[in-house]
């Protein structure tokens, strides 16, 4: 028998005047992921808002599906799309006031496009032509963030900013599944528990970080569960439930406005679409898995629920996917036209004041544009 | 049938990608101590499917897809290590290694010093690294400068397909860490390559004149290393057409430099340019060029040159054939070699 098998030897009798900090019970996540459509409390939820969450979806849907097409077209370099996702994105973009902050990965796009961004601002980093398109200030959303849950304490530094200042300002954070290794995220929940910042972590796990499933990402029970080790309550829910979701992020952003602290939330999703357009989903995983996850797809959980209650008949589809045909044609016809880059912008930005030495690298450039401007002119 | 590069291929043509992948797998077949670890190395085969089949045929423990955290992977190979594990790791972009310099440069680069040579750290980190791949933010980054400055790391980078292999198999059987950073924008680059042939398993630390000199009137040495070097080829081609006989020197190491090779060729040459895609300002270019002019300051006919990426973030794909170095860039340097003393009033570009 090891130490540790033996009968209480694990439980040595508190040192004098050991106390515990906090009643561990109420921050442990529900054993399952907590549903709302489909369940008598389902009935509680305001019409208006499950309009507005139909409409945002199939929007969603459709801005992924045409998304994915420009990469085809070449148009996009490339395109993490969230295809199953979208209850997540439209959740997290519908649920923040004015003046709180979203705080998105790469891979979410559609959720900052929610929040009021321009579909095509916030394409421009995937592009290729700006790394951010869009002024963060503007809609109050950070940049997209591609190397992993490094946005995170940026949102719990904001969110901590804000409260010194007596600003009652929430940041939302968004993280893949895989993204809750990084060393970021860990430094990132204990800061804001420990600040009792009012951050909202938002973890979307898709079932794969790339080609690596979450039972090589972690032998948590659930992402939820790591939200007690650091001392702020896990929340566990269905991620394909959209009004689920919207009700569980508006409960821990309230808790937050309201001084309460920070709030873990996994949403449990499923990636439809491979990684990237780059990526070959087949290596990894089976195609019936895939199927079952389509069986219980947002956009069909959300209509059968709104029907049953009779928010919404054939009219209702046909007009959120009218109103998602508008939205896929801009963004079509705009993307078709090229970007036209200035490349002498290449120094700016740079410093608030361009160094002496990025002006003359800057001449360099004007320089060979010139000639190659001459050259052209010449042969025709 | 288990590997992409299979023994029945060492002698056909392969590209970079492959011939790393084989350098990989014939290091875990000679050395059951070679273990492989990173993020999507095994049932994935990597991003760029440097590890295709390695997890297949030497089992998940000895080539693991490891949780998404990239000062875990190097930290626990610090930990293998120390076991006597030759632990290579696999940093999936240039970018997403920086999480890991805590590891890299508080105890990789100098657990052999701090433990008076009783604790080696035989630790292979393979970085893709540079641009030219029309890569988003964060996928092109060239970072060698950071593991130059860091004393106790070699670093090398091949800019063949022949020492991808070779440079691969030494840096994994060297006792000590080796950041093996691989041109991505080469790794589809093709070349007729044996993996027997012994000079194509050169020791770390020798550069290799890729293009002699073939004595004309007017010789300058170009100096590269890993992507640019493919480009200094070329403008040594173009140049021929100006009058100019240039010299490419591939350095394939940049710690420990190869003086020698580098200054025989300067002297034979009396001028030089250094070329590569990372920065100029605190580049590799500026500690390049003061060993040179330190070196053979009685033989130079004009300064050492330098032909880098703009001190900029690395801008996004669409601009980014403006940023890296390219032929007319070199051969613009190549033209300044005629030196005339008035360039210096002011006349700096
Ligand atoms: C620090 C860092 N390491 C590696 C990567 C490369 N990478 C991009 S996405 C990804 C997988 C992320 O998985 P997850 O966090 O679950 O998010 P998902 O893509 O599933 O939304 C990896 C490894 C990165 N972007 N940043």
């Amino acid at each position: 028998m090891t130490v540790l098998e033996q009968p209480g030897a694990y439980r040595p009798t508190p040192p004098p005047g050991w106390q515990p900090r906090v009643e561990a019970a109420p921050l442990l996540p529900d054993a399952e992921p907590y549903r709302l459509l489909g369940t008598a409390a389902a009935a509680d939820i305001s019409p208006d808002l499950l309009t507005r969450l139909h409409r945002e979806l199939v929007r969603g849907r459709r801005y992924n599906t045409q998304a994915t097409a420009l990469t085809r077209q070449g148009r996009l370099a490339v395109y993490p799309s969230s295809t199953g996702q979208e209850a997540c994105q439209v959740a997290a973009g519908l649920v923040l006031e004015d003046r709180d902050w979203l705080f998105p990965s790469y891979r979410d796009t559609l959720a900052a496009v929610v929040r009021g961004l321009d579909p095509v601002d916030a394409l421009t980093l995937l592009r290729g032509d700006w790394h951010s398109g869009y002024d963060p200030h503007e809609h109050r959303v950070a940049p997209l963030c591609t190397p992993l849950a490094t946005q995170l304490p940026h949102a719990v530094g904001l969110a901590h900013a804000a409260r010194l200042k007596g600003d009652d300002v929430v940041a939302l954070a968004l993280v893949g599944d895989g993204g809750t290794s990084e060393g970021d995220f860990h430094e990132a929940l204990n800061f804001a528990a420990v600040w009792h910042a009012p951050v909202v972590f938002l973890v979307q796990n898709n079932g794969f970080a790339i080609s690596v499933p979450l039972a090589k990402q972690t032998a948590a029970p659930s992402l939820a569960h790591k939200a007690v080790g650091y001392g702020m309550p896990g929340r566990l829910v269905d991620g394909n439930d959209v009004a689920a979701v919207h009700q569980v992020l508006a409960e821990a952003v309230r808790r937050a406005r309201g001084g309460g602290g920070p709030t873990l939330v996994e949403a449990v999703t499923y990636r439809i679409d491979a990684h990237t357009n780059a990526d070959d989903a087949t290596r990894y995983r089976p195609d019936s898995e895939v199927e079952a996850w389509q069986a219980h797809d947002p956009i069909a959980l959300l209509e059968d629920a709104m029907r049953d209650r009779r928010l919404l008949d054939d009219e209702g589809v046909r007009a959120a996917r009218e109103s998602a045909e508008r939205l896929a044609a801009d963004l079509r016809t705009r993307m078709h036209q090229d970007a036209v880059l200035d490349p002498m912008e290449l120094f700016e930005h740079v410093y608030a004041d361009r160094t002496g030495q990025l002006r003359e690298q800057a001449a360099q450039l004007r320089a060979e544009l010139d000639a190659e401007a001459g050259d052209s002119g010449k042969g025709e | 049938m288990t590997t992409a590069i299979g023994a029945d291929t060492a002698r056909k043509p392969a590209t970079m990608a492959q011939a790393l992948g084989r350098a990989l797998r014939d290091a875990m077949a000679a050395d059951p101590s070679v273990h492989v670890l990173g993020e999507d190395v095994g049932t994935l085969g990597g991003v760029f499917r440097i590890t295709d089949g390695l997890a297949k045929e030497f089992g998940e423990d000895r080539c693991t897809d490891t949780p998404l955290a990239e000062a875990g992977i190097l930290g626990t190979a610090v930990g293998m290590a120390m076991y006597g594990l030759r632990p290579v790791v696999e940093m999936q972009f240039d970018a997403f290694a920086y999480p890991s310099f805590e590891q890299l440069i508080s105890h990789v680069s100098r657990m052999r010093n701090r433990t008076r040579g009783a604790m080696p750290m035989p630790i292979t980190v393979r970085v893709p690294y540079g641009g030219g791949i029309g890569g988003v933010e964060h996928h092109s980054d060239s970072s060698e400068i950071y593991y130059m400055a860091t004393p106790g790391l070699h670093v090398v980078a091949p800019a063949t397909v022949a020492d991808a292999y070779g440079l691969l198999r030494a840096a994994i059987a060297s006792d000590d860490p080796v950041i093996f950073l691989e041109p991505k924008r080469l790794y589809w680059s093709k070349a007729d390559w044996s993996a027997d042939a012994p000079e194509q398993v050169p020791p770390i630390g020798r550069a290799v004149v890729r293009r002699p000199a073939t004595g004309g009137r007017q010789s300058a040495t170009l100096i590269s290393y890993g992507p640019s070097v493919p480009v200094c080829l070329e403008a040594a081609e173009a140049a021929r057409a100006e009058g100019w006989d240039l010299e490419v020197v591939d350095l394939r190491s940049l710690v420990p430099f190869d003086d020698d090779t580098v200054c025989a060729s300067v002297r034979r040459t009396g001028r030089a340019v250094v070329v590569h895609e990372a920065t100029g300002f605190g580049g590799p270019g500026g500690e390049i060029a003061a060993r040179v002019t330190e070196r053979c300051f009685h033989h130079l006919e004009a300064p050492v040159l330098r032909v880098a990426g703009f001190d900029i973030p690395y801008p996004p794909p669409m601009l980014e054939r403006h940023h890296l170095p390219g032929v007319d860039r070199v051969l613009d340097a190549v033209a300044r070699l005629q030196w005339e003393s008035e360039w210096t009033e002011g006349s700096a570009v």
